[in-house]
C-alpha cells in the first residue's frame, strides 16, 4: 500500500507540474483529491490494514494530500498570472494615440495684460474701475480741462452720436466720474482698463483700441509719487532693469504733463529696430491732476493734488507676446487665438 | 518746427563743443521732444572747383570730359551734365565723397579717367523743391567769384544743422527762433541777445492816406506799415538758406523776408501790394458765400465763421491763412502795406481745417504775443530797408485791443516743492526762473513772478511749478511711492470669473469691434430698443453701435471658416449698446458662437449640436449660482428670426429672460450655434448660495421609468411633473433616452428617466418606493397624459 501511495504521489506530482491550464488543474485535483480521487480511494481501502499500519498509512495519506493541495495551489497561482498577463497583453492600446478632449480654451492676449496689470495694481491697493464707453462731452473733454473749440480736441478725432454723446476717447473720461462721486474725499487710487475709439485706422492705429489710465488724489501727492509709481509699474511688467525717462509734454488735464519713455527692452538701450536705434520706447502720458480738473469735479486744488498717467495696453501686449501687427489683435484668427493657451509665466 | 542752429546762434551763444545731437537730447529731457537732428547738408569732401577745359568724350554722345581746378591740382573728371562748359565755377565732389547717393571713388567711364564728380544740389541731399531748374537737369553753376579749393557749402551758408522739434500744442511760443533761444537760454543758463529792429522812417505819415479798420471781435490787434519802393532780387544767402534749413522755399528777398521774420518772432506777416489796395484795410466776417481767390490760384466760398480781410470792398485775404491772389507781391511790386495782427486761434484754426493749412494758420492757432507784433513789423521795416532798398513810411495804422504787460502770478515755495515731492531749494526756485527770463518780486514765502506776454502758456502757478520741475529736470527727482493707507484693492472678479470658466470649457476668447454696418446691428434682437449710428462714420461698415454681439462673432466665425478654420468655438464679454425712448443705454453681454468640432478624439469627436452649447450656457449659470434657477423656452414670439426657429430659446433665470441660444438661421450660416447673455440683468439676480447639505448615510434606491407622451411635450415639463408627484424622497433626476420609432405611435415620443431616492433617517424598502412610483405614475398620466412604456 505504501508503493501504492508513492506511487500516486509520484504520478501526480509529474501530471500537475505539466497542467496547461486552470481546467486541467482543476481536473486532475478531481482525479487525485475528489471524493473518487485515486487517494481518497486509498483512504477507503484503509480497514483492511493493522491497526500498528493504519496510523503510518494514515498519516502518509494525510502528508501526501497536504502536499499536492500546496502543489495545486501554487500551480493554480502561476496559472492565473500567466492568464493575467495574457489578458493585459491583449489589452495593450497605442499611447500615442490623440487624446479624447474637448476644445482648447485659450484667453485673448489683450485681456492677460489688463489682468496683469489688475493685479499688480490691486495688491497696491487700487480699485479697478470701469465707466460708459459710449460717454458725454463733458466727461470726456469739457471736465478734463478740455472746452469746446480747444486745439487738444483735434489730437483726438471722435465718433459722435449726437453733439453731446460720443464714444469715449480715452479712459480718462472717468477720471471725472470717479472724482464726482467720491463725495467723502477718500484717498483715490483708482486704474481703468478699458476700450476706447478714434476716428483712424492705419497699420499702426485701430479706430477702438484699449488704454488703461490710473489716478491717485490725496493731500500730499507728488510728482515723486508718478514717478515712483510708474516706475514699479513698468519694472513689474517689462522687467527690473527697465528705465523710466520723463519728458515734459502738454495734456490739457495735467499739469506738469509728461511723456514716459521706457528703456527698449529688446535691446536694453543700446538702440535696435524696435526702438528705431534711440534706446528708448514711448509707452505713457502722465502728468500732477490740472486744478481745474480738480475743482471742476468737486476738490479744492489748495488742498488736494494727484497725479494720472494712461498707456495703451494693444502695444503692451504687442511687445509682451511679440505680436508682429496690431490687426492680429482684432482680426480672432482661431490659429492666433489658440496661441495665447498656457498660463504666462 | 525745424530750428537752423545757425539761425538760433544770432540769438543767443552756445558752447563750441555742444553738438546738434546733445542740443537735442537736452531740448527733449526739458522741453521738447525732436524727430531728426543732424547736418543741412550731408556730404563730405567738397570743394569749388574751375571747369578750365571742357571737350566732349569721345566715345559718348552726352559725356563731357572736363580739367577742373580745385586749387591744389587740376582734376580729370567725365561729367555728363548738359550745362557743364569751360569757365564755370562748380561743386566738386573729390574721391571718398560722401553723398547721400553714396561714395565717390575714382574711376573709369568709357575709358576716361575721372577723379570725381561734379554735382547738383540735389546730389547734395537738398530737396527738389528748393533748387531750381538748372540743377535738376544738370550741375550747380556757383558765382563767378566763388573762390577756388574753399567749401561751397560753407560758402552758400548751408553749412547749417537743424532740430526736427515735435511740438506740443500748447507751446506755441517755441514756433520762433526767438523761442527757441529764450529756451536754450533756461536750459544752458545763458542770456538773450537782443533783436536788431532799427531803421530810418521818412516824414510822411500812414495815418494821413491809410485807414485800418476791424469790424469783429476775433482780431485782437491789426497793425499796418508802409514801405516804398523796394527792389525786387535774390535774397542773400544767409536769408535763403536759413528758409530752407527751416522748411521754406526761398522765392524773392521781399516774400524771404516776411518769412524769415515769421519764424525768427513767430508772428505771421502779410506784405500787400499797396498800389493794388484802396486806402482802407478791413478785418471782419466772410458773408456766407463770399468768394476770393487766395494766392495758390484756387476761389474759395467762404462763410461767416471765416475772417476776412477786405479793401472796403470786397475780400483780398483769408486773415492767419492765406493771401488773396490780387494783392499778391509780384515781381513789379514797388509799394508795400505790411500786415501784421493777432487773430482768434479757434476761428483761424477751424478755417484752415476747412480750406487749408499754412505755416501762418499753425502759428495763429496755438496763440501770440501782441509785443511780438509790433516787433515783427519793425524787424520786417529793418531787414526791407536793408536788403530791398526800401524807404519806410512813417507812422503805424493800428488797431489794438490788447495788453503788453506781463503777467504776474504768486507763488510759494513750499508749494512747488510739495507738488514736485522734491527739496528745491528757494535760491535755486529763483535762478531757474531768471534763466526763464522771468523776473520776480521775493515775498515772505514765495515770489510773485513776472511772465512775459511771449510765454502764452503760462497763466497759473502750476504752469510755474512745471517750468520749475521741467528746467530743474524731472530725471533729477527720486520716485518714491504714495503713502497711503494698506488696503487691498477691488476688481470685477465675476467677469473674471466667467471668462476663465469659458476658456475651461475649451472656448477661445475673441476681442471685437463694437461698430458694425448698419443691417448687422439689430440682428439677433427681439426688442423694440433703436440702435445707435454714429455721425460721421468712418466706413458703412463700421457706421453703426452693436445691439447685439452675435453679428460681431458671426462675422468672425466667417473670417475663420474662408481661411478653413472650420472648428471655432469662441466668446466675448463685451458691450452693446441700444436706444431706448431718447435714452443711451449700454450693457455687458457674454457671447458664445460654437461650430464644427468640439470634442475630439478617435471615437468621440463630436460636432457641435444644440445641446452642446445648452451645456456651455448650464455650465456657466450653475457656476454662477443659478442652480434650478433657470430655464430655456422655445417661445417663437420672443425669438428674432435669425435664429432657427425650431432650434431656439430664451434663457429665463427667475422667471425674467436673461438671453438667447439657439441655431443660427440656415440662410445666414450653416450649423453655427450661437448664446447671449445680458450679464448686467443676470448678475442682478439672487444666487443660490454655496452651502453643505447633509448626505444621507443610508444607501439610494434607482429607478428607471419609461414614459410614453405626446410628440409636442417638453422633457423639462415632465420632469418638473415628476419632481412634483415624487416629493422630497426624489433626490436626484436623469434623462437617459428619449426614443421615437417602431413600438411606439407616430405623435408620440418615450422618455427614459432614471429617478434616485433617498431617505436621510433611513434604507427605503420596496413598498415605499413603489407607492412614490405609483404617484408619480398617477399624477403625470393626469397632467400630462403620460402612460408607461411597455415592453
Amino acid at each position: 500500500m505504501k508503493e501504492q501511495i508513492e506511487q500516486i504521489k509520484e504520478n501526480s506530482i509529474k501530471e500537475l507540474s505539466n497542467a496547461k491550464d486552470l481546467k486541467e488543474l482543476n481536473d486532475l485535483k478531481v482525479k487525485y483529491l475528489g471524493k473518487k480521487g485515486e487517494l481518497t480511494q486509498v483512504l477507503k481501502t484503509m480497514g483492511t490494514l493493522s491497526t500498528e499500519e493504519r496510523p503510518i498509512i494514515g498519516s502518509l495519506v494525510n502528508k501526501v494530500r497536504d502536499e499536492l493541495n500546496e502543489l495545486i495551489e501554487n500551480k493554480e497561482k502561476q496559472l492565473k498570472q500567466i492568464e493575467l498577463n495574457q489578458k493585459l497583453e491583449k489589452e495593450k492600446i497605442d499611447v500615442t494615440l490623440p487624446a479624447s478632449k474637448n476644445k482648447r480654451g485659450s484667453k485673448h492676449p489683450l485681456n492677460r495684460v489688463i489682468e496683469e496689470i489688475e493685479d499688480l495694481f490691486v495688491s497696491m491697493g487700487y480699485d479697478v474701475v470701469d465707466g460708459p464707453e459710449l460717454e458725454t462731452d463733458e466727461y470726456c473733454f469739457e471736465r478734463l480741462n478740455l472746452p469746446k473749440g480747444h486745439p487738444a480736441r483735434d489730437m483726438q478725432d471722435s465718433f459722435y452720436i449726437t453733439t453731446e454723446y460720443l464714444l469715449r476717447t480715452q479712459t480718462s473720461a472717468v477720471q471725472a466720474r470717479v472724482m464726482m462721486a467720491n463725495k467723502e474725499k477718500t484717498p483715490i487710487r483708482v486704474i481703468v482698463p478699458g476700450k476706447t475709439y478714434r476716428r483712424e485706422d492705419d497699420a499702426t492705429h485701430s479706430h477702438q483700441f484699449n488704454q488703461v489710465e490710473g489716478l491717485v488724489i490725496d493731500e500730499n501727492i507728488t510728482l515723486a509719487h508718478l514717478k515712483g509709481t510708474l516706475e514699479v509699474f513698468m519694472r513689474k511688467l517689462l522687467g527690473e532693469n527697465t528705465q523710466l525717462r520723463f519728458r515734459p509734454s502738454y495734456f490739457p488735464f495735467t499739469e506738469p504733463s509728461y511723456e514716459v519713455d521706457v528703456s527698449c527692452f529688446k535691446c536694453g538701450g543700446k538702440g535696435c529696430n524696435l526702438c528705431k536705434q534711440t534706446g528708448w520706447i514711448e509707452l505713457l502720458g502722465a502728468g500732477m491732476v490740472h486744478p481745474n480738473v480738480l475743482k471742476m469735479n468737486g476738490y479744492d486744488p489748495e488742498k488736494y493734488t494727484g497725479f494720472a498717467f494712461g498707456t495703451g495696453l494693444d502695444r503692451l501686449a504687442m511687445f509682451k507676446y511679440g505680436i508682429t501687427d496690431m490687426r492680429y489683435l482684432y482680426r480672432n484668427d482661431v490659429r492666433f487665438l489658440t496661441q495665447f493657451d498656457q498660463m504666462d509665466t | 518746427m525745424k530750428l537752423s542752429l545757425n539761425f538760433v546762434k544770432d540769438y543767443i551763444d552756445l558752447d563750441e563743443n555742444l553738438t546738434v545731437e546733445q542740443i537735442a537730447e537736452d531740448m527733449t529731457n526739458h522741453s521738447s521732444e525732436y524727430d531728426e537732428a543732424g547736418k543741412l547738408i550731408n556730404a563730405t569732401n567738397l570743394t569749388i572747383g574751375l571747369v578750365e577745359e571742357c571737350e566732349m568724350h569721345p566715345d559718348s554722345d552726352h559725356l563731357h570730359i572736363c580739367k577742373v581746378n580745385v586749387g591744389t591740382e587740376v582734376l580729370n573728371i567725365v561729367c555728363g551734365a548738359p550745362n557743364v562748359r569751360k569757365g564755370l565755377k562748380v561743386i566738386v565732389a573729390l574721391p571718398g565723397a560722401k553723398l547721400p547717393g553714396g561714395i565717390i571713388k575714382k574711376s573709369t567711364i568709357r575709358g576716361q579717367e575721372s577723379n570725381g564728380m561734379l554735382c547738383s544740389m540735389l546730389e547734395l541731399g537738398l530737396e527738389s523743391k528748393y533748387v531750381d531748374e538748372i540743377d535738376k537737369t544738370g550741375i550747380h553753376e556757383l558765382p563767378q567769384d566763388a573762390p577756388i579749393g574753399e567749401d561751397p557749402i560753407k560758402y552758400m551758408e548751408l553749412d547749417d544743422e537743424v532740430i526736427d522739434f515735435e511740438l506740443t500744442a500748447n507751446r506755441g511760443d517755441l514756433l520762433s527762433v526767438l523761442g527757441m533761444a529764450y529756451e536754450l537760454g533756461a536750459i544752458y543758463d545763458k542770456k538773450v541777445k537782443s533783436i536788431d529792429l532799427s531803421h530810418k522812417e521818412n516824414n510822411e505819415n500812414i495815418n494821413d492816406s491809410f485807414k485800418v479798420k476791424v469790424n469783429t471781435e476775433n482780431c485782437s490787434i491789426f497793425t499796418a506799415k508802409k514801405v516804398k519802393n523796394v527792389t525786387i532780387k535774390e535774397s542773400p544767402n544767409f536769408i535763403k538758406s536759413r528758409l530752407i534749413a527751416s522748411g521754406i522755399r526761398p522765392i524773392n528777398n521781399v516774400v524771404d523776408i516776411s518769412n524769415y521774420v515769421m519764424l525768427e518772432t513767430g508772428q505771421p506777416l502779410h506784405f500787400y501790394d499797396a498800389d493794388k489796395l484802396n486806402d482802407v484795410i478791413e478785418v471782419r466776417m466772410a458773408e456766407n458765400g463770399e468768394k476770393l481767390t487766395t494766392l495758390d490760384g484756387i476761389e474759395r466760398t467762404l462763410h461767416d465763421g471765416n475772417i476776412v480781410i477786405s479793401d472796403g470792398k470786397k475780400a483780398i485775404g483769408l486773415a492767419g491763412v492765406m493771401g488773396g491772389l490780387d494783392t499778391e507781391i509780384t515781381e513789379n511790386t514797388k509799394n508795400i502795406i505790411i500786415e501784421s495782427a493777432i487773430f482768434n486761434s479757434v476761428k483761424v484754426r477751424k478755417t484752415s481745417n476747412e480750406l487749408i493749412r499754412s505755416e501762418a494758420s499753425n502759428r495763429f492757432e496755438k496763440g501770440l504775443d501782441p509785443n511780438r507784433t509790433y516787433m515783427a513789423q519793425d524787424r520786417a521795416c529793418h531787414l526791407l530797408e536793408k536788403y530791398a532798398d526800401a524807404e519806410i513810411v512813417g507812422g503805424t495804422a493800428k488797431y489794438d485791443t490788447t495788453s503788453l504787460e506781463d503777467t504776474k502770478i504768486e507763488v510759494k515755495f513750499e508749494e512747488i516743492n510739495r507738488v514736485l515731492g522734491q527739496n528745491i531749494p528757494e535760491k535755486e526756485i529763483l535762478n531757474i526762473f531768471r534763466r526763464l527770463g522771468f523776473t520776480y518780486e521775493i515775498t515772505s514765502n514765495g515770489a510773485i513772478v513776472s511772465v512775459p506776454k511771449r510765454r502764452i502758456d503760462i497763466s497759473i502757478k502750476e504752469d510755474l511749478n512745471e517750468e520749475i520741475g521741467r528746467i530743474y529736470g524731472v530725471n533729477n527727482i527720486d520716485g518714491i511711492l504714495p503713502a497711503l493707507p494698506m488696503r487691498k484693492g477691488s476688481y470685477d472678479k465675476t467677469t473674471r470669473e466667467i471668462r476663465n470658466k469659458m476658456i475651461g470649457l475649451g472656448l477661445n476668447e475673441t476681442l471685437s469691434y463694437i461698430l458694425v454696418a448698419e443691417n448687422e446691428a439689430k440682428q439677433f434682437c427681439k426688442d423694440e430698443n433703436e440702435s445707435i449710428k454714429l455721425l460721421d462714420p468712418m466706413s458703412e461698415d463700421r457706421s453703426t453701435l452693436r445691439n447685439s454681439m452675435i453679428p460681431s462673432l458671426l462675422n468672425i466665425y466667417k473670417y475663420n471658416e474662408s481661411r478653413y478654420n472650420k472648428d471655432v468655438s469662441i466668446f466675448e464679454i463685451a458691450k452693446v449698446f441700444n436706444k431706448k425712448e431718447e435714452n443711451y443705454n449700454e450693457e455687458q453681454h457674454l457671447a458664445v458662437l460654437m461650430a464644427g468640432e468640439y470634442y475630439q478624439g478617435i471615437g468621440n469627436s463630436k460636432n457641435v449640436d444644440f445641446y452642446i452649447i445648452k451645456g456651455i450656457a448650464e455650465e456657466i449659470l450653475d457656476y454662477l449660482g443659478y442652480k434650478n434657477r433657470y430655464s430655456f423656452i422655445a417661445d417663437s414670439n420672443k425669438i428674432a428670426k435669425e435664429f432657427h426657429p425650431g432650434q431656439s430659446a430664451v434663457i429665463s433665470v427667475n422667471n425674467d429672460i436673461v438671453g438667447t441660444i439657439g441655431k443660427v438661421h440656415p440662410e445666414l450660416a450653416k450649423n453655427v450655434y450661437v448664446l447671449e447673455i445680458n450679464l448686467d440683468k443676470l448678475l442682478a439676480k439672487k444666487v443660490g448660495k454655496m452651502k453643505f447639505k447633509e448626505i444621507s448615510k443610508f444607501p439610494s434606491v434607482n429607478k428607471d421609468i419609461s414614459l410614453v407622451v405626446d410628440k409636442n411635450i417638453e422633457s423639462q415639463e415632465l420632469t418638473k411633473q415628476i419632481k412634483k408627484y415624487a416629493g422630497s424622497k426624489l433626490s436626484d433626476i436623469k434623462i437617459f433616452d428619449v426614443y421615437t420609432g417602431a413600438g411606439i405611435a407616430e405623435d408620440k415620443k418615450s422618455i427614459s428617466f432614471n429617478l434616485v431616492f433617498s431617505d436621510k433617517d433611513k434604507t427605503l424598502n420596496d413598498e415605499e418606493i413603489n407607492e412614490i412610483m405609483q404617484k408619480i405614475i398617477e399624477g403625470v398620466e393626469k397632467s400630462s397624459g403620460a402612460e408607461i412604456r411597455k415592453g
